[in-house]
């Protein structure tokens, strides 16, 4: 008994494009882990350290969510709901510098 | 007695133009990136608050970098073969489908195990959430948002895990009455896995690399 389902075939064809670009992805998030860990071996200055690692981990973070989440290609409905969060994340981010801390106030570092 | 039909499960909402489920799939992730976001922030509030002596770098604290790595590479490996999945289905091959959720799953399992040990080796150094960093001359709170930070992550992994198993054995079924159907819940599924994969993203450089 075939297990085949109708399927749609101009979706197949279309997904069947997308697999070359999804190994391209995981090899470029295989390769940019390495070369984090790479990076951290060169013992950089603790503030140049934090801005390189948060941009390679951006990176990636965006291949996944660009590719394998298909945000690229996502309907307007969803970016503006996860720009909405971002808004929020920045605002929670920002919202700690007004602390005093143990080592005095946060901002300015 | 009528039965209740949800709408939007198949065809994208008129005003949207996504499915009921994807839109819920987002909001969902939306609030688990205010989630970790808030852990994130405290953990750079723990971080600055206590200056160089008391807050260690992964290595310095005891952290296996290798493992870390490969840890990641095992969850990046499980994204691919998740979207894979879909795919598959999209290009209605059952037995890939089958091979590649499986795979998925198995290698989550493997991202717990490996991280199961990690947790074992600290805590036979008597290392616990609240011990903080042995060596520091003050109770550092690295291991405290370390715990947090991984474990929380590690409890999506597992979660993930189980509903992925869930639709692999027994949603399955829905495969031959409504595949459009079924193929989205793996898409939703899929959403979620790459979610957890790319809180780790960060996670890793964060608390083994900084």
């Amino acid at each position: 008994m075939s297990e085949q389902v109708a399927v749609s075939e101009s979706e197949a064809a279309r997904v069947r494009e997308h697999l070359k670009v999804y190994v391209m992805v995981f090899v470029a998030l295989a390769v940019l882990t390495v070369v984090t860990v790479a990076i951290s071996y060169i013992h950089l200055p603790t503030g140049t350290a934090i801005a390189v690692a948060m941009v390679v981990a951006t990176v990636k973070a965006s291949l996944v969510a660009g590719y394998f989440m298909h945000l690229l290609s996502e309907e307007r409905v969803i970016l503006w709901l996860l720009l909405l969060c971002a808004a929020f994340l920045i605002f929670l981010f920002i919202l700690p510098l007004g602390t005093e801390t143990g080592n005095g106030p946060l901002w300015p570092l | 007695m009528s039965e209740i039909v949800i709408p939007y499960r198949v065809e994208p909402h008129p005003l949207t133009g996504v499915t009921s489920g994807k839109l819920g799939i987002w909001l969902f992730l939306a609030s688990e990136v205010m989630l970790f976001g808030a852990l994130f922030s405290s953990y750079v509030l723990l971080r600055v608050g206590s200056g160089d002596s008391t807050w260690p770098t992964g290595v310095e604290a005891g952290l296996n970098v290798p493992i870390g790595t490969f840890n990641t590479l095992v969850l990046i490996t499980s994204s691919i073969t998740m979207v894979m999945s879909w795919a598959s289905l999209k290009m209605g091959n059952l037995g890939g489908f089958k091979r590649y959720l499986g795979a998925t799953i198995g290698l989550g399992l493997l991202f717990l195990v490996v991280k199961g040990f990690e947790y074992a080796g600290k805590f036979g150094h008597g290392i616990f959430p609240a011990t903080g960093w042995p060596e520091a001359s003050d109770p550092s709170t690295f291991y405290g948002i370390y715990f947090t930070l991984t474990g929380l992550h590690a409890l999506h992994v597992f979660l993930g895990i189980l509903v992925n198993a869930w639709l692999l054995i027994w949603g399955v079924a829905m495969w031959k009455s409504e595949p459009e159907l079924f193929t989205g819940r793996i898409e939703i599924s899929g959403l979620y896995w790459h979610f957890v994969d790319l809180v780790w993203i960060f996670l890793f450089p964060v608390l083994y690399l900084l």
